[in-house]
């Protein structure tokens, strides 16, 4: 009985073609959540799901792929946010309050006038397992290879420039180049998780797997690892609690990584606490 | 020595947004020197830095290096991220990125690293965290990663700032011994007494060089002022100059 309860999403498609876009997302935005964590730009995940929400509406209004207009949109929103994030008088929470919250209000007010209201705006916002398509699949395949490929070939150069910027610039490394590429990875990323996750809670996909994996290791390679597994467990996990409990997925995915974050936090600060009164003792 | 020049700025002026942080500032760092960028605070000693190493631009003048100089760049310790999760080993292959694309640490780098660290006298902490590192072994490991590139010029941004006095006796010996290895080295400091008086030519920046030359010629009561705004006396100790600096603040009830 209990079996056949749990196995009873996995008779609708809908839940078939979710669940594996939801785990493979969830790898991903672990995987790209370490570099987010690590230069400190928590915000960027929040302020790039936004701006690719203008992008999708824009495309709407246009009628051209949405996949290639939010694409495109988010991508050159990254860039911009690079651009001006350099100039240090402003710096980056800065660049990405404007450059992403004025993406976002175009992008409300194009559906506003010319969209097709309020229910296409909720499902980009918080998300529709029921919208995942096989093509939802491929994208999030195709973006989690060529991520999975930028990071490997470029893992030196995209440490580098995380861990010292300055010196790696005077070393060689193109970090303006690394910078942009990872936004734009990070905007493709978001366009083809939105549909599941949704744009208000991408960014605690991007942060969350990545932040309690960053309490159980001191291994920058650990980390590539552990977090996209933390990622892809909880989206897996995520989705099929969802169902049971007939709750949002994507409110579900994220509460179940907050859990998680909060365990690995107690532990690791309670073994933080015993290895600090052991050493008392010496 | 030779006298062949590896660095050389001429009427180098650099601003940030419309104030003048250097101006016509003449300098030349020729192969097998030891020099020490001396000034006060917003003198323009590490923005001299960061426009030789290409990261600060110039907006008057010019910088002329020899072609294919390979820079070795210390930055101050003060600005590394210690909890980032890197070992030293990792911290030192960094500097190899643009040559080698594999993600993992090979074996001959593993023995390079290794061959870098023993030189620089810390072979036992290639796996160790870097903020498990105590204040001189942070500051070899940095100076370990820059000889990693085997250097034409190694460029050192406040090597001794934050560090205590032992710390700063190890890093002068250890830079004493490389120079003596024939290592072209070209620091920034505002410690007269324990790093600049003991190096072989100083140089006094503020915004523009008011002095350049060894010691004894440069660290006098008149370039000191010229370069503080503040009157300075200079005693003999040892054979060497000893800054003494007059602005001695009167406390509340001393003298009573």
């Amino acid at each position: 009985m209990l079996a056949f309860d749990l196995f009873e999403p996995y008779g609708f498609q809908f839940f078939q073609h979710g669940i594996i876009v939801a785990t493979i997302a969830g790898a991903l935005c672990g995987l790209l959540g370490v570099f987010v964590v690590l230069r400190g730009m928590s915000y960027i995940g929040h302020g790039l799901s936004h701006a690719v929400f203008g992008g999708a509406a824009a495309s709407a209004v246009i009628g051209i792929n949405f996949f290639i207009g939010a694409g495109i949109w988010g991508i050159i929103s990254g860039v911009l946010i690079a651009r001006v994030a350099r100039r240090r008088v402003l710096g980056a929470d800065a660049a990405i309050g404007v450059v992403t919250t004025a993406s976002f209000a175009l992008g409300l007010a194009l559906m506003n006038r010319y969209g097709q209201a309020s229910k296409s705006i909720e499902a980009v916002l918080f998300g529709s397992v029921l919208g995942v398509k096989v093509a939802d699949i491929v994208a999030v395949s195709l973006v989690a290879v060529f991520a999975l490929a930028v990071i490997i070939v470029w893992y030196r150069k995209l440490l580098f420039s995380t861990f010292d910027p300055d010196v790696a610039q005077v070393s060689g490394v193109k970090v303006s180049v690394v910078e942009v590429v990872l936004l734009s990875l990070l905007s493709l990323t978001i366009l083809v998780t939105m549909r599941v996750i949704g744009t208000l809670l991408i960014s605690a996909l991007l942060v969350i797997p990545a932040a309690a994996a960053r309490m159980t290791t001191n291994s920058f390679s650990r980390l590539l690892w552990v977090s996209p597994i933390i990622g892809a467990i909880t989206c897996f996990v995520g989705m099929n609690l969802s169902y049971h409990l007939d709750t949002s997925a994507s409110a579900t995915i994220i509460l179940l990584d907050a859990l998680v974050f909060i365990v690995v936090y107690t532990v690791a600060g309670t073994r933080n606490r015993m290895k600090m009164a052991s050493l008392g003792h010496v | 020595m030779s006298s062949e020049s590896l660095i050389n700025c001429e009427h180098v002026s650099c601003t940030y947004g419309n104030s003048a942080v250097l101006d016509d500032v003449y300098m030349r760092v020729n192969r097998g020197e030891f020099v020490g960028v001396v000034g006060p605070s917003g003198s323009g000693k590490t923005t001299l830095l960061k426009a030789i190493l290409g990261t600060h631009p110039v907006a008057h003048g010019s910088i002329t290096m020899q072609p294919k100089l390979t820079l070795g760049y210390v930055p101050q310790v003060e600005t590394v991220d210690w909890y980032f999760p890197v070992t030293v080993e990792e911290v030192i292959v960094m500097t190899r990125s643009k040559s080698s694309w594999w993600p993992r640490i090979t074996q001959a780098e593993r023995k390079a690293v290794r061959d870098v660290l023993d030189r620089l006298g810390i072979g036992e902490v290639a796996n160790s965290h870097i903020r498990e590192l105590s204040g001189g072994q942070q500051q070899r490991v940095f100076l370990a990663r820059a000889m990693f590139r085997n250097p034409d010029i190694l460029i050192m941004d406040e090597p001794t700032s934050g560090v205590d006095v032992r710390t700063r006796h190890e890093v002068l010996h250890l830079l004493a011994d490389l120079h003596a290895d024939g290592l072209t080295i070209l620091l920034t400091t505002h410690d007269l007494n324990g790093l600049a008086a003991h190096l072989p030519r100083l140089v006094c920046l503020n915004k523009r060089v008011i002095a350049d030359g060894n010691p004894r010629e440069v660290l006098t009561p008149s370039v000191l002022e010229a370069t503080y705004g503040a009157p300075m006396e200079v005693l003999e100790h040892g054979g060497m100059p000893l800054v003494v600096d007059h602005g001695r603040v009167q406390m509340r009830g001393e003298g009573k």
